[in-house]
Parts: structure tokens; C-alpha cells; sequence
């Protein structure tokens, strides 16, 4: 589903990603952990699209697709989907219509029909059931005075919607209660199927125990520096990333 | 009629004499009185230029240089104008028209200015201050035509249209309507006015407004100028509320290559109130001038103002407001914001607020922002699948918001959504956002 291979990117002059290989197959979840400044947030911006990193070596394919040649929409149309570590406030956008548009810019660009408002709600409100959220959250501006756990859920109910092929988590466990991480992680394994991958980026074990990953791998110096089963996320928890980046150094 | 010669001042003020005798009035000694007055006032000041302080940002050496003709009589009966939907008056190129008209069984008085001039020697010019503006002084010398409304006391006299068009035309006319609105104590009228005129015709529209609202009635004044981008569209509102009374205020400046809407409100009774807002939405070669003048001339009135520009390519957009508190308007409180979004490292917008207070017991506040479209939303929405363009639309669209939501009146609202929707469509976007 998505291979990344050799791949070396910059922000402002400054070396991020230092030559990373990352393959993730259909249907499998895949985490990433590392220390901050390792480069995990970096990672999902370049595959997600978004402008000022630079890509300076190496490629990344998605199904067939050669994901960096391509714009952040068609990405998002493709199956691409990120989960923002801070998801971004739009005063004076309402939820509702948010939502509808990003759907049906999907569904246009895919040659799907386009959902009228009435089929709209009737879906929303159905996964915004399952993930705890008051209808009054559709009326009001995207994120604007959404608590912490409430921007997250948000994200999880777009993603929802959307229903990616590929879904980019970063650091979607910052600042989530125990309730707001099993809704999180709720949603994530509901979509999972052969059809669904994701990479989890995360600084803690701890969202790995309810969304437990096929493989875990270390990022350090923007590369992947080890790689393991989902006890590896364990390891790590009790004995941290130095014993990791000192061995890789 | 004659046709006019040359440009500028000279050539105005030789259509005025040209048309002595001829011009609607002119057996009426006052209206004499007031077109030589309102000559003498032009023939001072001319086309005012940026050494003038109240025009420092707003050129009209365009209008200055440019050949106008004189509007052509019954012209156009080819003219696709939808069919009325309510009541409505229509004004082509500056002269009413009946037939397209729709003023059937009101419960108030709509007459054109022409026809009911003998009758307005009291109304008419009542609120002008031809020595002050020029424009208003232009109007004076050569109005032919406008809109006399009449609301009794009490009547409630719901949505009236205004339409003002020009037509294609090689003549270039200038037409100069004077539009008189009088409300009678708790009356309401809700009126909205669209102007506008072909895409590439060059005319000049210089309409008049003298808005009369007295105790506890209600003025929605909703105006949407999508003139010709040829065109000029220069416009002076002057509007005086007595106690307990409304005007409220809403235009929508997207059309013209020059327009000029200049607003001077007096608060004249104690708790009145006068709400001023607006969009400029402009494009590349446009430029759009916003300056509203508010005299607080009694106690506990009230004033918000705001005011958004979206500029696009190589426009340029103005806003002046002043906010005049005398020392008896005690308690007043006045609210003026002014906001622009850039989209183009070529536009400019220039802003002046100013305040002038006497009283002591007030509560005056005022603002203005300067900003682009933030990197992050317009990347967060394309994640979403949603094009750049319509993305950059969206967020044009929510900086808007505040501005169209003060709108009190639902019918303006409605006709400004659509009104902001066609002007996307004209920039060659396709849709904002959704409503779902």
C-alpha cells in the first residue's frame, strides 16, 4: 500500500529525514515511536502534501501512485488521510458544511454522486453517535473553542466520513483522556480491513494498547533505526530511546 | 438634448446650462434655485483631488478625463430583466421605468422623482450639503429622476427593489439620480437596491440618497453595486434618525472600476441607532472607496460599523470612518472594525479611522486588521480533498461572515449570500462552501 524508500526531506535549509525506508501493506497498522525532534511529525506533513518541506532524495509510492508528485487534495482523494497533531480552527466555517464539502469534493473527484444535506446528517450524526459527540458540534465553527479531546474527535469523525485507505495518526493521543483514546481508538479499528492501513505516530506506548500495531518501528535522526513486533512498543515504554539511539548511533 | 462636450468640471457645469429650461423642474423657481446653487457649489470645488483631505485616497482623475454622453430616451426594450417578484422600481440609466416597474397596491407611496417633483419642495435637498460635497453638488445641478418613497406612520411596508441599470451604450451616459426616502413615525421599510449595469460599458452613476426616519421607525438599507467594471460608480447616502429610530445599513461594493460610497448619517434623537456594514470585494483593476461619516448629535444613541475588503490582483481598497460624538450625546456608544484580507502581494487597502468626541460620557471603540489567507487552514482543507481554489473561497467566504451576519434583515442577507456566490462564479471559482 505505501512504500517509502531512501526518502530525505528538509524544512528551511534544515535536514529533517535522513534516508528513510518505510513499507506498510495493505490491511496492516504500523506505528511509529521516537523522541521528539526525531522527525515523526515531518514524516506525515511530506506524505500528506503540505507545502515548505522539501523533498531532496528518495520516493514514495502509494498503491501505484507516486504519492510526492502529487497535490495535498489529490492525495486526500486518493485515500491519504492525516489526523493533525494540532487541528487547525476555522472561525466562521461551520462544522456541517465543512464536512459535506470535503465529502463531496471526494465524492466529485472520484466521479461518485455528490450527498445531498438531509443524506449528509443522517450519516454524521450516525458516527458522531459512536464517537460521543453533542449535535450542537456540527453548528458551530470547525474546532473554535473545541476542548483538546473534542478537536480529536473531530478529526476522527472527518476520517470517519472519509474513509481513507491510508490514515496518517499524528500524535493523535496528545492530550486525550482515557474516555477520548478509547473513542480514538474506537474509530481506528473500525475501519480496519484489508483495505485500510494506517501509521500511528506516537511518543507513548500507551494508544498502542487499544490500537495494537502489526509492526513498531524507532525513528531517530530521521531514519528508522529498528523495527519490531508490537512488544518492541513495550520495550521501549520501560526502558526508553536512548538504549535504542545509543545502540544505532 | 444636447450631447455633452469635453471632460471634466467645465463639461458638466455646459450640460447644465445647455439643459437650462429643459430639465425636469424647471418652471419651479425653488428647483432653479437649487440646481444654480448646487452649480455654483460644483463650479467651486470641481472633481476634488487627493489634495483634498476627504478624497486623499480616492483619484478621480478617471472621471475627470473621460467623455460622458447624456442617457438616451426609451431606449432597450429588449432588456432581460427577470420578472418582479415583489414590489420593485427600475431605473434605466437614471430614469424610471414604469413599465418594468411593479407598484401595484402598496399600502405606502411610490412615485418617481420627475413626475413628483412639484410636490417635494420641502424633502428635496433638505439633507444636501452641496458646498461640502462635491458629488452631492453634481447631483444637484443635474438630477433628472429617482425614487420618492412615502411610508405613513405605523405602516410596516415590507421589502420594496430597487433596480438601477445602464445599458449598453457608445454614449458613455452620466446619470445622476436623487432617491428620497421618508418614514413616518414607527414605519419600517426594508429596501434593497441592486445596480448594475453590461460588463464592459463605461457610464457614471452617481445616485443621491436623502433617507428621513423619524421616531421608532426602521430603515434596512441594503445595497449591492455589481456595476460594469468599465463603470464609475460614485454615491452619497445622507440619512438623519430621529429618537428611538433605525437605519441600518448594508453595501456590498463589488462592481465598478471606481466606486465611491460615502455615507453620512446624523443620530438626531436620543436612543436612536444606525448600524453601517459592509463588503468590497475587488479584483484585479478595481478600486473601491468605503467612508462613512456618523454624528452623534443627541443621548444614548447607538452605532456598529463593520466593514470587511477582500482584495484581489491589483486592487486597491479605502475605508474612512468618522465617528462625530457632540458634547449632548452623552452616553453614546459607538463600535467601528475594519477589516482586509490580501490575496494579491499587489493590492492595498488604506484605512482611516477617526474619532472626534465632545462628550465626556461615551464609550467609543475602533479597529482595523490587516491580513492573507493563513497557510495552515488552506493546507488543513485541501487534506480534506478540497481544491486550493475553493478552499481560498471558503476562508473568503468565513471572513465575510461576521460582516453579512450583522445583517438584520433576512431578505438582505439572502440577496447578499447570493449576491457574494455570483461574484465568486465571475472570478472563475466554482463554489465555497456547502451548506449542509
Amino acid at each position: 500500500m505505501l512504500k517509502i524508500e531512501n526518502l530525505h526531506a528538509s524544512i528551511d535549509g534544515k535536514q529533517i529525514l535522513n534516508g528513510l525506508n518505510l513499507t506498510i501493506p495493505a490491511g496492516e497498522i504500523h506505528a511509529i515511536m521516537g523522541p521528539n525532534g526525531s522527525g515523526k511529525s515531518t514524516l506525515s506533513y511530506v506524505l500528506a502534501g503540505r507545502e515548505g518541506y522539501e523533498v531532496t532524495e528518495g520516493s514514495v509510492t502509494f498503491g501505484d501512485l507516486d504519492l510526492l508528485a502529487m497535490e495535498p487534495e489529490e492525495r486526500a482523494v486518493a485515500g491519504v488521510f492525516l489526523a493533525f497533531q494540532a487541528p487547525v480552527e476555522l472561525p466562521g466555517v461551520g462544522n456541517a458544511n465543512f464536512l459535506r464539502t470535503a465529502l463531496n469534493a471526494v465524492r466529485r473527484a472520484k466521479g461518485e454522486a455528490e450527498i445531498d444535506a438531509i443524506q449528509f446528517l443522517k450519516l454524521a450524526r450516525a458516527r458522531m453517535k459512536v464517537l460521543n459527540m453533542p449535535d450542537d458540534m456540527l453548528k458551530r465553527p470547525v474546532n473554535v473553542g473545541f476542548s483538546g479531546g473534542e478537536k480529536k474527535r473531530n478529526e476522527m469523525l472527518q476520517m470517519a466520513l472519509l474513509s481513507p485507505k491510508l490514515a496518517l495518526l499524528d500524535e493523535t493521543d496528545s492530550g486525550l483522556d482515557i474516555d477520548a483514546l478509547k473513542l480514538v481508538s474506537d474509530t481506528v479499528n473500525s475501519l480496519r480491513g484489508p483495505a485500510f492501513s494506517a501509521l500511528v505516530i506516537t511518543h507513548y506506548q500507551r494508544l498502542l494498547n487499544h490500537i495494537v500495531p502489526d509492526r513498531v518501528h524507532v525513528l531517530s535522526a530521521g531514519r528508522i533505526v529498528k523495527s519490531g513486533g508490537p512488544e518492541l512498543a513495550q520495550e521501549l515504554e520501560a526502558s526508553g530511546y536512548g538504549a535504542i539511539q545509543a545502540a544505532a548511533a | 438634448m444636447t450631447a455633452m462636450n469635453g471632460t471634466g468640471p467645465a463639461a458638466f457645469l455646459g450640460r447644465h446650462e445647455g439643459l437650462r429650461g429643459r430639465l425636469p423642474g424647471a418652471s419651479l423657481p425653488w428647483v432653479e434655485a437649487l440646481r444654480d446653487r448646487s452649480a455654483a457649489a460644483f463650479r467651486a470645488q470641481g472633481f476634488p483631488t487627493r489634495r483634498v483631505e476627504a478624497w486623499k485616497y480616492t483619484d478621480l482623475a478617471a472621471v475627470n478625463t473621460s467623455v460622458f454622453g447624456e442617457p438616451l430616451t426609451g431606449v432597450d426594450d429588449a432588456l432581460a430583466l427577470p420578472p418582479a417578484t415583489g414590489p420593485r422600481a427600475v431605473f434605466i440609466d437614471g430614469r424610471f421605468r414604469a413599465d418594468l416597474s411593479n407598484l401595484e397596491g402598496l399600502s405606502y407611496t411610490v412615485e418617481n422623482l420627475a413626475w413628483a417633483l412639484p410636490t417635494l419642495e420641502t424633502r428635496l435637498g433638505a439633507l444636501v450639503r452641496p458646498e461640502e460635497q462635491a458629488l452631492a453638488a453634481l447631483n444637484g445641478m443635474l438630477f433628472e429622476d429617482g425614487l420618492v418613497v412615502t411610508v405613513p406612520d405605523g405602516v410596516a411596508a415590507g421589502v420594496l427593489h430597487l433596480v438601477s441599470f445602464a445599458t449598453e451604450s457608445e454614449r458613455a451616459p452620466a446619470f445622476h439620480p436623487r432617491h428620497l426616502v421618508r418614514l413616518g413615525e414607527g414605519a419600517s421599510l426594508t429596501l434593497i437596491e441592486t445596480a448594475a449595469g453590461p460588463v464592459r460599458a463605461r457610464y457614471l452613476h452617481n445616485p443621491v440618497f436623502e433617507i428621513e426616519v423619524a421616531a421608532g421607525a426602521r430603515m434596512n438599507h441594503g445595497r449591492l453595486q455589481q456595476e460594469g467594471r468599465e463603470a464609475f460608480f460614485l454615491s452619497t447616502v445622507y440619512a438623519r434618525v430621529q429618537e428611538g429610530g433605525t437605519y441600518d445599513n448594508f453595501t456590498m461594493n463589488a462592481g465598478s472600476r471606481l466606486a465611491r460610497n460615502e455615507i453620512h448619517v446624523a443620530l438626531c434623537g436620543p436612543k436612536a441607532e444606525c448600524h453601517m456594514n459592509g463588503v468590497q470585494l475587488l479584483a484585479d483593476g478595481q478600486h473601491a472607496d468605503t467612508t462613512t461619516a456618523l454624528d452623534h448629535a443627541a443621548p444614548d444613541c447607538s452605532s456598529r460599523q463593520t466593514y470587511k475588503t477582500v482584495l484581489s490582483g491589483k486592487s486597491r481598497g479605502v475605508f474612512q470612518g468618522k465617528i462625530l460624538v457632540r458634547q449632548i450625546a452623552q452616553k453614546t456608544d459607538g463600535y467601528q472594525m475594519n477589516q482586509a484580507l490580501l490575496l494579491s502581494p499587489e493590492a492595498e487597502i488604506d484605512s482611516k479611522p477617526q474619532l472626534e468626541i465632545y462628550a465626556d460620557d461615551v464609550k467609543c471603540s475602533h479597529g482595523a486588521t490587516v491580513g492573507e489567507l493563513d497557510a495552515e487552514q488552506i493546507f488543513f482543507l485541501r487534506s480534506r480533498g478540497i481544491p486550493a481554489e475553493q478552499a481560498k473561497a471558503i476562508l473568503v467566504e468565513a471572513f465575510l461572515t461576521e460582516a453579512v451576519e450583522a445583517v438584520a434583515d433576512e431578505h438582505i442577507r439572502e440577496a447578499l449570500t447570493g449576491a457574494v456566490a455570483g461574484w465568486w462564479q465571475r472570478q472563475g471559482i466554482q463554489g465555497g462552501i456547502e451548506a449542509a
